[in-house]
């Protein structure tokens, strides 16, 4: 039922159906020399300019050092990776400005004053601007000569972002829109030169974005908000009043708002993926140091394997979220190209390119967010009375991680949104799980297959439970499916289990690709405690899968058939039993000897 | 103006530091390398001299094939063109026959490089070229300006700060704060490798020293704190414990 697919062709969500060959997929270790030297560049300067002022800018009573800061990141052109070169930026691909976004991610509120500017802020006129606005705002914005800020979040229109209220009315000449409205939340709101405001033209049922230039005049805001983390980002009410738009200025076309906020946010929830990651490296390299010098019973803490346990998971995570986050990225990539090559103008293929993995972005906004928020609260903990200090790192950290889980979209809105889109991608006929998934539904029917060949090789066994989580994921997001039918959407506990089923599977999968590839490139010793971090990330992942699978089957199945449906899970949830704690120990090992995380 | 800016490629401040070979080699396992620091510092007032005045700057590197993503680091500083001596650096007088050599063929104005390299800090090589190739050498130099074929520049000396004036040409060893230090920016990075990087083989003599064998210092004890009003105990313990006394 699985066939198998190459890389370059496999097509968002369609890990769920197929076998991905490992040479299919990037590593970060693949990234070549030009790449690392741009990471460098960037790892140099917050090593230089921002993390040692850390605290001075959480604390810091004005924008101004962070306006300073996304100077100084101009000068260096770390905000126009994304831009291309006519528009005075340099063009990079998709994953290496994933690559900057994850060695940005390790400076908290910065990093979302940046990545607010050069995401949600830019690119909304890279991708939909006409000509006319590319070759106006681009290149300011790519030396950040002007900074930008996205407002769609109003006070009664979060989550539910295409209900707001701000109204835009084409004044009497026709030259002007006219703006007036309340938006929320906008990080660099009170600094920015450029806003993309999205506004409902008269009585449309869809929003229209316009850009917005400080200088239009009728924009007012309030104080900057008091927030619990990223206190070092400005983010602000603003408020239009009468605020006079000249026409030209309406981007891409009336009622196209929501299509523009929605595929921009698909590149943002991947991003911030990699931004967690290099956050989560960041802590996990604070906390590790720590417990190597803290001593107690006349040892150093790094010697109990509770505080073991906990660095091995640090960095297991870690693992699976960084193999997740490039592999997807290159799909990303080879999209674009296939779409470029098939003739598709640039800024067009790159939005095509991202949409069509917009179930993996998600999977990893929520992957991401949630590895971090993990990696800081246990950072905290082996910090013990110091990770409670505002004295030390583990403090701020742990406040600047929170938000990760609500922006972006909530994890809540992206988990239903991962199985949403792979229920109308199916339904459209562009992503096969009814087969797959009847398949499954006759499988478990039948007599299980003990006497299956043992085949030879490295991975069989583990790729075998890979491929029966899936078969989990198709048997259960298949009976529920048919038992509401469309009734359906009102079960969002059952989508919130089979989201962390899908979730699991990706990140397990990805890990597992990952190492199998590493061997492929440095041979079996050379990556051992990488082989183990993906292990034990399979074993958690399995766990998790039967979890989440028992809470959904349960909920809405009965008698026999619930039977049937547990049976076939605990059929799809077997592995080969693995002693998991010295699997960890080694893991921490790794982790002490390089100080920090290992891979 | 032709500058020449040589960096040595070193291990990371942070690397574990072990040998091999009987003890007579640098262990260059799972260690970090980087542009000397002094060096790298050579380089940003090189290239801030060009940006001021025009001209050219050329970096140059005695070492393998594993120094070039260094090297080409160097260019996306804002050098023009790079040489790499392909050879392994053995020791002052090697290296500096190789710039000498390098040097006699290009007429470069001004010969930069760092006061000292961070591996074996020996602070010779520009003293050796210059003698090599005749000319005047300078050292630590933590101030630079070029006024036509005049160099002013600041050296520092025991207690003080020296200011001094010589024609170009030169060899200089620098030190912070001599420019800016600079973090090469995305452009820079793109431009890199469009820039010439020629290797060439080596010239002369094989080094002219042996290292019989290299010894860490020994590891660092436990710190004893001394309460304040116990200070004559010091005294018994810098005899008794320490014996340095
Ligand atoms: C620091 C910060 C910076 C921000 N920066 C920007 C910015 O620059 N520009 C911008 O436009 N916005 C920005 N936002 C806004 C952010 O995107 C929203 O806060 C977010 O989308 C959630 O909306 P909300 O706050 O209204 O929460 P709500 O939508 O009210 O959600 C409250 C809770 O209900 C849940 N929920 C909502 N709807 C559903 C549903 N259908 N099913 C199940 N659960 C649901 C949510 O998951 C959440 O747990 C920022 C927010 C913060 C805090």
């Amino acid at each position: 039922m699985i066939a198998t697919k190459p890389g370059a062709s496999i097509k968002g969500g369609e890990f769920l159906i197929q076998d991905i060959p490992a040479d299919s997929v990037f590593i970060p270790e693949e990234f070549g020399e030009e790449q690392r030297m741009v990471a460098a560049t960037c790892e140099e300067f917050l090593n230089r300019e921002v993390l040692p002022r850390m605290k001075e800018l959480d604390e810091a009573k004005s924008y101004e050092p962070i306006v300073g800061l996304l100077n100084k990141a101009g000068e260096l052109g770390l905000l126009a990776t994304s831009i291309p070169e006519e528009y005075g930026g340099f063009g990079m691909n998709f994953n290496t400005s994933m690559l900057v976004t994850d060695k940005i991610g390790a400076s908290g509120g910065f990093a979302v004053a940046l990545s607010a500017h050069t995401g949600i802020g830019t690119l909304p006129i890279l991708y939909y601007g006409n000509e006319e606005q590319k070759a106006k705002y681009l290149p300011k914005l790519a030396t950040g000569e002007w900074k930008a800020a996205y407002c769609l979040t109003e006070p009664d229109s979060g989550s539910d972002a295409n209900s707001g209220k701000t109204k835009a009315v084409l004044s009497a000449d026709g030259k002007h829109y006219v703006l007036n409205g309340q938006k929320m939340w906008i990080t660099n709101g009170g600094f920015a030169d450029i806003y993309i405001v999205f506004a409902k033209i008269d009585n449309d049922k869809n929003l229209t974005a316009f850009i917005v230039e400080r200088d239009f005049g009728g924009i007012t805001m309030n104080e900057p908000e008091h927030k619990l983390g990223i206190k070092s980002s400005d983010t602000r009410q603003i408020f239009f009043n009468d605020c006079q738009v000249p026409v030209e200025n309406l981007l891409y076309q009336r009622e196209g708002g929501f299509k523009i906020a929605v595929n921009i946010l698909n590149i943002g929830r991947i991003k911030l993926s990699a931004a967690c990651i290099g956050g989560a490296k960041a802590v996990a390299a604070q906390a590790i140091q720590y417990a190597k010098e803290r001593k107690q019973f006349g040892t150093a803490i790094a010697s109990f394997g509770a505080i073991q346990h906990k660095i091995a998971e640090m960095a297991v995570k870690l693992f699976a979220s960084e193999s997740a986050t490039y592999r997807a990225g290159q799909n990303i990539d080879d999209a674009i190209q296939a779409l470029i090559a098939e003739g598709m103008p640039e800024s067009e293929a790159k939005l095509k390119g991202v949409e069509q993995f917009a179930i993996e972005c998600a999977i990893l906004k929520v992957h991401g967010s949630e590895v971090l928020d993990y990696v800081v609260d246990e950072g905290v903990q082996i910090y013990g009375g110091m990770g409670y200090s505002a004295d030390a790192p583990m403090e701020r950290a742990y406040r600047d991680s929170r938000i990760n889980r609500i922006f972006e979209g909530t994890n809540e809105i992206n988990r239903l949104l991962t199985v949403d889109m792979i229920l109308k991608r199916a339904m459209k006929g562009q992503l096969d799980i009814l087969g797959p998934a009847m398949a499954v539904s006759k499988e478990i029917m039948s007599i299980p297959d003990f006497g299956a060949e043992e085949e030879e090789g490295l991975f069989i066994k583990e790729k075998k439970v890979i491929k029966n989580l899936k078969k989990a994921v198709l048997m259960t997001a298949g009976a529920a499916v048919q038992k509401f039918m469309m009734a359906f959407d009102k079960e969002q506990e059952i989508i919130m289990n089979l989201a962390d089923m899908l979730i699991e599977v990706y990140a397990a999968e990805s890990a597992l690709l990952r190492v199998e590839k590493l061997i492929g490139i440095k041979g079996e010793n050379a990556v051992a405690v990488q082989k183990e971090a993906a292990l034990v990330y399979l074993h958690e992942a399995v766990e998790k899968v039967a979890w989440a699978g028992r809470q959904a089957i349960t909920s809405f199945a009965e008698g026999d058939e619930q039977n049937v449906m547990l049976l076939g899970l605990k059929r799809f949830t077997k592995i080969d039993p693995y002693n998991l704690k010295e699997a960890r120990r080694r893991i921490a090992h790794a982790a002490l000897e390089a100080g920090g995380y290992p891979f | 103006m032709k500058i020449l800016v040589c960096i040595s490629v070193v291990p990371d401040t942070t690397a574990k530091i072990s040998f091999t070979d009987g003890d007579t080699k640098f262990n260059k396992a799972g260690v970090q390398f980087i542009a000397g620091p002094y060096d790298d510092y050579a380089l940003s007032r090189a290239v801030e001299l060009k940006e001021q005045s025009g001209g050219t700057v050329t970096v140059l590197n005695v070492g393998d094939a594993d120094a070039e993503p260094i090297i080409r680091k160097a260019l996306a500083v804002g050098a023009d063109d790079a040489i790499r001596v392909n050879a392994e650096p053995t020791d002052a007088y090697f290296v500096a026959e190789q710039i000498a050599a390098i040097a006699r063929q290009e007429n470069y104005d001004l010969i930069l490089m760092g006061r000292e390299s961070i591996d074996f800090n020996g602070g010779q090589v520009h003293g050796i070229v210059g003698e090599l190739l005749g000319i005047a050498s300078f050292s630590p130099v933590m101030k630079l300006d070029i006024d036509g074929t005049t160099a002013r520049f600041a050296r520092e000396i025991e207690g003080g700060k020296e200011s001094l004036e010589a024609s170009l040409p030169l060899v200089l060893g620098c030190q912070e704060p001599i420019a800016e230090w600079k973090i090469p920016n995305m452009r820079g990075i793109m431009t890199a490798r469009t820039k010439p990087l020629k290797v060439v083989e080596p010239v002369g003599h094989d080094s002219l020293t042996q290292v019989t064998q290299f010894e860490l210092p020994p590891a660092k004890g436990a710190v004893k704190m001394i309460p304040a009003e116990d200070a004559g105990q010091l005294i018994t313990l810098l005899r008794t414990e320490a014996k340095v006394l």
